[in-house]
């Protein structure tokens, strides 16, 4: 028995290629039913993300599953496929990394687990994955899970709107009921507070010079616009201050945050800095119950944990081959039903 | 057969900080289960040299130094084993391991010394010992959680995080785990000097003096807490350097009641 995975993913295409082969979720029990019509072709999953368009097919003979689906996607298409493809062991290795997200654009990304989940469930729905297909699949999540809690490679945040998230968790827990305030109603800002409220924020202040500017982008968020001379009476009582206006100097000095920290009861403050020139005086950190991080402090984090990840690969490689060797024992001595012996 | 109850006990701490130690060290922030398994082990057999000793002086086993040590350190053991879990705290057991493990081999080196007269059999005098060391052991886990929260609170203000950072508890979880510890450790304190005074135990004005202070800086750490006069790092810092205090304290008043009562 062998196994083929032929595709394309963010390296070999870009995304107006890979939108055109991508396969949605109505339409994969059909193009499953197709695939499994190929000669030669026992069982399939097909995998269908925003950054891969992926088949795994068990089978005596993995050419004719190829060319079979190489077929099928040029006439869905018009297109010649610019397919890469493995056999075994090259396509079980490729599964594992896919799904421990060791082949994702941003290396240890998790939700790739959840896309692979999706797939075989799809086919297992439809009855195209087979013993093997199970068992090849059932092994790439338990890979994943082992190297997910035996390495660091899903260490850390790697964007800034997740680095503000993380360092919100780490400072309060539960997003969930927690109070943003946005000074300057910028594009970044608004997509951390995005992020923010992806995790459970639920109300956020929008407070811009151009008031009609923040009333919009309150709108767009489901905020609530501020008058710009009112942002330091809203500070006591929000918990995450995103600044990103465009004040030639520091709007948040020590002098004026101190007296508003002590008004409110020993809760903490995290300022997150995204203007330049920056809005908070680097000297209100050094304040009691306040967090302060700029631009570049959270992109050093972003990288960082980018670091750390790529660090981990290694270990990731050698637990994945050491997983494999298991996988393919396994496969020496099974047999598909109704296969010839 | 109390030297192998008070060996295991130290082996089995030891082994839960030199497994917790290995892990960390090797970049993996899960000591998991071994972790609580060899703490509740630990725990175990330091209940099992305790009852030895009960058995054997017909008395709670608070009479000397290290009897009190090992009482504390088994005390600061059950406390996290029963309130670790349910509050679902990263990484507390690793804290709590070397503290518990200290206090244990303090116990071991230190030399008997002489008993106190204290502790003839009277269960009021007893239960007013025990509640005070149980209360301590909540104190002692909240010194952990503020230790844990000072750590946390550094990471965060360094804006330079280390990997140990993202598997720390966020401090506003730790801040509520060491009220809770405190409030805990002061209703036990405060119980445990109402059986005081049921018994009617006779002690020095110093050992007096000493109690009412450690209960009083816990009284006003909580009255601050509730009124909002601390921010959380003075919150942590105070409640690990009063349990500190009361640790250095212990045992000289554990000596001035040995001489006096």
């Amino acid at each position: 028995m062998n196994i083929l995975c032929a595709g394309i993913n963010h390296r070999t295409a870009h995304l107006e290629v890979r939108e055109r082969f991508a396969v949605r979720e109505d339409e994969m029990a059909g193009m499953l039913g197709r695939l499994c019509e190929i000669e030669g072709v026992s069982g399939v999953v097909m995998l269908s993300t925003c950054n891969r368009v992926e088949l795994y097919a068990s089978g005596l003979c993995t050419l004719r599953a190829l060319d079979g689906f190489r077929s099928i996607l040029a006439e869905r298409t018009g297109l010649e496929a610019p397919l890469y493809h493995h056999d075994t062991p090259q396509a079980v290795r490729h599964l594992f990394r896919v799904a421990s997200g060791l082949d994702s654009m941003v290396i240890g990304e998790t939700e790739i687990l959840g896309q692979v989940k999706k797939a075989y469930s799809i086919a297992n729905e439809a009855g195209a994955a087979t013993r093997s297909l199970h068992k090849l699949f059932q092994h790439a999540f338990r890979v994943a899970k082992t190297v997910r809690t035996e390495t660091q490679i899903t260490s850390g945040p790697t964007s800034i709107g997740s680095v503000a998230v993380e360092l919100a968790g780490k400072i309060f827990g539960s997003l969930e009921g927690r109070r943003v305030m946005i000074l300057g109603a910028g594009e970044i800002s608004e997509r951390t507070a995005r992020s923010l409220q992806s995790r459970g924020v639920r109300s956020v202040i929008v407070s811009n010079r151009t008031y009609e500017r923040a009333a919009s982008l309150a709108a767009e968020i489901g905020g609530m616009a501020l008058h710009f001379d009112h942002w330091e009476n809203a500070v006591v009582d929000v918990d995450i201050l995103i600044s990103s206006t465009n004040a030639p100097s520091a709007l948040l000095t020590p002098e004026k945050i101190a007296p508003l920290l002590k008004l409110r009861r020993g809760a903490p403050l995290f300022v997150i800095d995204l203007a330049v020139p920056r809005d908070a005086d680097p000297a209100i950190n050094e304040l009691d119950g306040l967090f302060l991080y700029d631009i570049d402090s959270l992109e050093q984090i972003a990288a960082q944990s980018l670091d750390i990840r790529q660090q981990e690969v290694v270990r990731c490689e050698s637990l994945i081959d050491h997983h494999v060797g298991g996988f393919l024992s396994w496969l020496k001595t099974a047999r598909e039903p109704g296969m010839p012996t | 057969m109390e030297r192998i109850a008070l060996l295991a006990s130290t082996l089995c701490y030891l082994f839960s900080f030199g497994h917790t130690l290995f892990v960390l060290g090797a970049g993996r922030f899960h000591p998991g289960r071994f972790n609580f398994i060899a703490m509740a082990l630990g725990a175990a057999a330091q209940g099992w040299y305790l009852s030895l000793r009960g058995v054997a002086e017909h008395a709670c086993p608070l009479g000397t130094v290290p009897e009190t040590l090992i009482f504390l350190s088994w005390s600061i053991a059950l406390i996290y084993l029963v309130i670790g879990p349910s509050y679902r705290i990263s990484l507390m057991g690793a804290f709590t391991a070397p503290l518990v493990l200290l206090l244990q081999i303090v116990a071991v080196l230190l030399p008997e010394g002489a008993r106190s007269g204290f502790f003839r059999p009277n269960p009021w005098v007893e239960t007013h010992a025990a509640l005070s060391l149980v209360a301590y052991g909540a104190f002692g886990l909240a010194c952990v959680a503020g230790f844990m929260f000072l750590l946390q609170e550094g990471q965060l203000k360094s804006r330079r995080p280390a990997p140990i950072f993202h598997h720390l508890p966020p401090i506003t979880v730790l801040a509520k785990a060491i009220l809770r510890l405190l409030w805990l450790g002061f209703l036990l304190l405060s119980l445990s000097f109402a059986a005081g005074m049921h018994a009617h135990i006779m002690i020095s004005k110093a050992k007096f003096f000493f109690s009412i202070l450690i209960w009083v800086l816990y009284a006003m750490l909580l009255a601050g807490a509730k009124t909002g006069f601390f921010t959380g790092r003075r919150f942590a810092i105070l409640a690990s350097t009063t349990f500190l205090l009361a640790l250095v304290l212990l045992p000289v008043i554990q000596h001035l009641s040995s001489g006096t009562e």
